[in-house]
């Protein structure tokens, strides 16, 4: 199950589609890190809407994920995290300490605006 | 029971399985979406410590119904290397692999009974229950 990657200028916008075993996500961490060098992307939003659980393992995954994009300066906003995943990530005790969020695509994308233009 | 879905776990495709049986039995029962999601997660991170520790086990999904309740439990069981200190294990950020150490003990905050028993050597099967209210 491969997470397609678009390019909208200095942007990537990655949307999960379904369900993504351990290996997808490890996966998809490859392809969105190639695609950052690649195009020396300022900021990149992550579609979670389909994930069906945000469990331990994909919650570190998408918090390495963040932090390795930050390395190459740039920043990464999760978005459409449904309201019953975020009760059961609560209740299992994940964070995603330090990582942003968004309700959904549009406000990531103005998140990722500001950003950039607080920081320029 | 002869209702039982039983789903063998070997890598980390059968965990996706595993918990896909698990929503769809959940919401058959009559569970609410986020019970549905609370209890597929719960044996998303069970079927993962399968994976991870023991390599192979299962999951087994049924149906409880007393008089007056009715739920969904769930099983995991491993023939893996056991927990040395389940007390440990049950700690929020204990982990022997670098992991979150949230597994455990999330699982258990996430449903309404929690059972473990594990054995040194022999295997670890973890039994909890999620009553429908
Ligand atoms: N089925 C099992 N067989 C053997 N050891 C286990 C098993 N399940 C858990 N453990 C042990 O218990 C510890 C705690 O498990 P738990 O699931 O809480 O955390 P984790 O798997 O280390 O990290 P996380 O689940 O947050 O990614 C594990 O690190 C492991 O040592
Ligand atoms: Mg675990």
């Amino acid at each position: 199950m491969e997470v397609p990657i678009l390019k909208q200028g200095r942007y990537l916008i990655a949307t999960i589609q379904a369900a993504l075993s351990d290996e997808d996500l490890l996966q998809f961490r490859r392809a969105l890190l190639d695609r950052v060098i690649q195009f020396r992307s300022r900021g990149v939003v992550v579609d979670v809407t389909a994930l069906d659980v945000m469990d331990s393992f994909a919650t570190r995954t998408l918090r390495d994920i963040t932090y390795m994009i930050r390395l190459r300066g740039a920043d990464t906003v999760i978005v459409g995290i449904q309201p019953e995943v975020a009760f059961a990530m609560v209740q299992l005790g994940l964070t995603l300490e330090g990582v942003a969020t968004a309700l959904d695509l549009e406000e990531g994308l103005a998140h990722l605006e500001q950003r950039a233009r607080s920081s320029s | 029971m002869p209702d039982d879905i039983r789903v063998l776990i070997r890598s980390n495709l059968d965990i996706v399985k595993a918990r896909q049986e698990g929503r769809a039995l959940a919401a058959r029962t009559g569970f609410s979406a986020t019970d549905v999601t609370l209890i597929a997660t719960a044996i998303s991170e069970l079927a993962r410590n399968i994976v991870s520790y023991a390599r192979q086990g299962e999951i087994v999904l049924g149906v409880v119904e007393s008089a007056n309740a009715k739920g969904v439990t769930i099983i995991s069981r491993d023939s893996g290397p056991g927990i040395r200190s389940i007390d440990d294990a049950m700690r929020d950020g204990y982990s022997t692999s670098g992991g979150l150490g949230l597994g455990l003990p999330g699982v258990r905050r996430l449903v309404d009974e929690f059972i473990i028993e594990s054995v040194l050597g022999r295997g670890t099967v973890v039994r909890v229950t999620k009553w429908l209210r």
